[in-house]
């Protein structure tokens, strides 16, 4: 079965996909997130058959209300025949490696609606909010012929932006009172925004919150044609869900009628490919420090303080370069 | 098809924690949860008042490698079976089923008889479920 698999220019598992098996699906998406070989020939045989669908990213602190807000999202779209698939990541335990993945609670259904699909995935050790397999499962539910693909980050702090580096929009998701309007000037999460949501709206304190956010946008930054909407939400009394999506479908359409998303589209293919090679580099020289009784040596060399990290550094990447 | 996970460093069980039927008595549930995360597996909890036609969608979507199946409403001779029913009818007949709950004797017996793996009382202790459900995840390891 393997060595029929490998030799054929087409797995099965990828026709699958494309004829919307859902086992094929979840079980290729387990296997990019194993770091499986199997997983290689199914994305080369997909990649030209993704329609880059809009991938929606939802970011923000933990507790803000985003499994909810995208069940709500997904019942929206749903009722208006649009086929979603969502990817729901949650953090790992730096000590067992174990994770539990919660999303799914807030997620209902209507039975046997094979328009939408969620998967939970764990950050495996990622940082930035999103798990490694991420982007490369989101492209399989492109394939297998989903409208468009929901990301909801790990609950994040103000750093975790890793979000932009595969979402065609971001939505940042806040709450009333998260801290006065300081906050909003500070660097990272807040400027990865091209939607912000205030969500519980029915809280006090939402009005103020919508007024900074309001204030901050209007501060720019300048030299992009698009100036983030700022929505409004509540959960608990379903409100402002359509008006949110449409500020999400507007940033969609704005990036078709500027250009950006062909351009966002080139800047994160390449950041991806030097990610990937930045990653297999990594792995391998972190292996050959460990086995090599050359390297070893150099590294040896380093802990007893002879030669420093930075020179070390130098002769691993000769060696690298000559070997490849 | 089995899963040759055959990285240098074994893949995390993947574990369904679901509560079918109509109690809301989730405890329990959270507490394995608890304590299969900490054994390194990663739990999906998909918490309380569950069909057993979103556990089994819900098992296929995350490929899961085994599914645990709280109960303390007593309905447990009408839900359990139809989950693996379901299962099966859905090519996912292969995925360990076991259960944790308030479950007569009779019942386990019967349950055992079609299909579900293990069965955990009251008493039974987090190694124990632990060590049962790496088992069932992973019969070869």
């Amino acid at each position: 079965m393997t060595a029929r698999r490998r030799t054929s220019p087409v797995p099965a598992s990828a026709r699958a996909i494309l004829r919307g098996d859902r086992r094929a699906l979840a079980r290729t998406i387990s296997a990019i997130e194993d770091g499986e070989a199997e997983a290689t020939p199914v994305l080369r045989a997909l990649f030209p058959r993704t329609r880059q669908v809009p991938v929606i990213g939802f970011a923000g602190p933990l507790g803000v209300g985003k499994s909810s807000l995208i069940n709500l999202l997904v019942r929206h779209l749903r009722a208006q025949g649009t086929t979603v698939a969502v990817i729901a990541v949650d953090p790992s335990s730096p000590f067992s490696g174990g994770s539990v993945l919660g999303d799914r609670i807030r997620f209902e259904s209507r039975p046997g609606d094979q328009g939408v699909f969620f998967r939970s995935m764990a950050s495996r050790g990622a940082a930035g909010g999103i798990a490694a397999a991420t982007r490369e499962a989101a492209r399989l539910m492109d394939a297998a012929g989903f409208d468009l693909v929901l990301v909801e980050t790990v609950g994040s702090g103000q750093v975790d932006v890793a979000i932009r580096e595969i979402a065609t929009t971001r939505v940042v998701v806040l709450v009333p009172h998260l801290g006065d309007e300081v906050q909003t000037l500070k660097a990272g999460l807040f400027e990865i925004a091209d939607v912000f949501c205030v969500n519980k709206i029915d809280l006090p304190g939402s009005e103020h919150a919508r007024r900074d956010l309001a204030e901050l946008v209007a501060l720019g930054p300048k030299g992009r044609g698009w100036t983030p909407r700022v929505a409004g939400t509540s959960t608990t009394v379903p409100t402002g869900v359509e008006a949110l999506w449409h500020a999400i479908e507007a940033h969609e359409k704005y990036l078709d009628a500027s250009g950006e998303r062909a351009e966002g589209e080139r800047h994160r293919l390449a950041a991806e490919i030097v990610g990937l090679v930045r990653d297999r580099v990594g792995r391998e020289l972190t292996e050959r420090l460990e086995r090599d009784p050359t390297l070893r040596r150099l590294l040896d060399q380093v802990v007893a303080r002879s030669i420093d990290p930075r020179t070390a550094a130098d002769r691993l990447d000769g060696v690298a370069r000559r070997s490849t | 098809m089995t899963k040759a996970r055959g990285a240098a460093k074994p893949a995390p069980i993947r574990v369904l924690i679901a509560k079918p039927g109509l109690d809301g008595h989730d405890r329990g549930a959270k507490v394995v949860a608890r304590a299969l995360r900490d054994a390194g597996m990663e739990v999906i909890y998909a918490g309380l008042r569950q069909t057993p036609e979103e556990i089994v969608r819900a098992s296929i979507e995350e490929d899961v490698d085994l599914i645990g199946l709280s109960i303390l409403s007593g309905a447990h001779m009408a839900l359990i079976p139809r989950v693996l029913t379901l299962l099966k009818k859905n090519g996912a007949g292969k995925i360990p089923v076991f259960a944790g709950g308030i479950i007569p004797d009779e019942d386990a017996r019967r349950l055992r008889s079609a299909g579900v793996r293990a069965i955990f009382g009251p008493g039974a202790s987090l190694d124990e479920i632990v060590s049962t459900a790496t088992k069932l995840a992973r019969p070869a390891a």
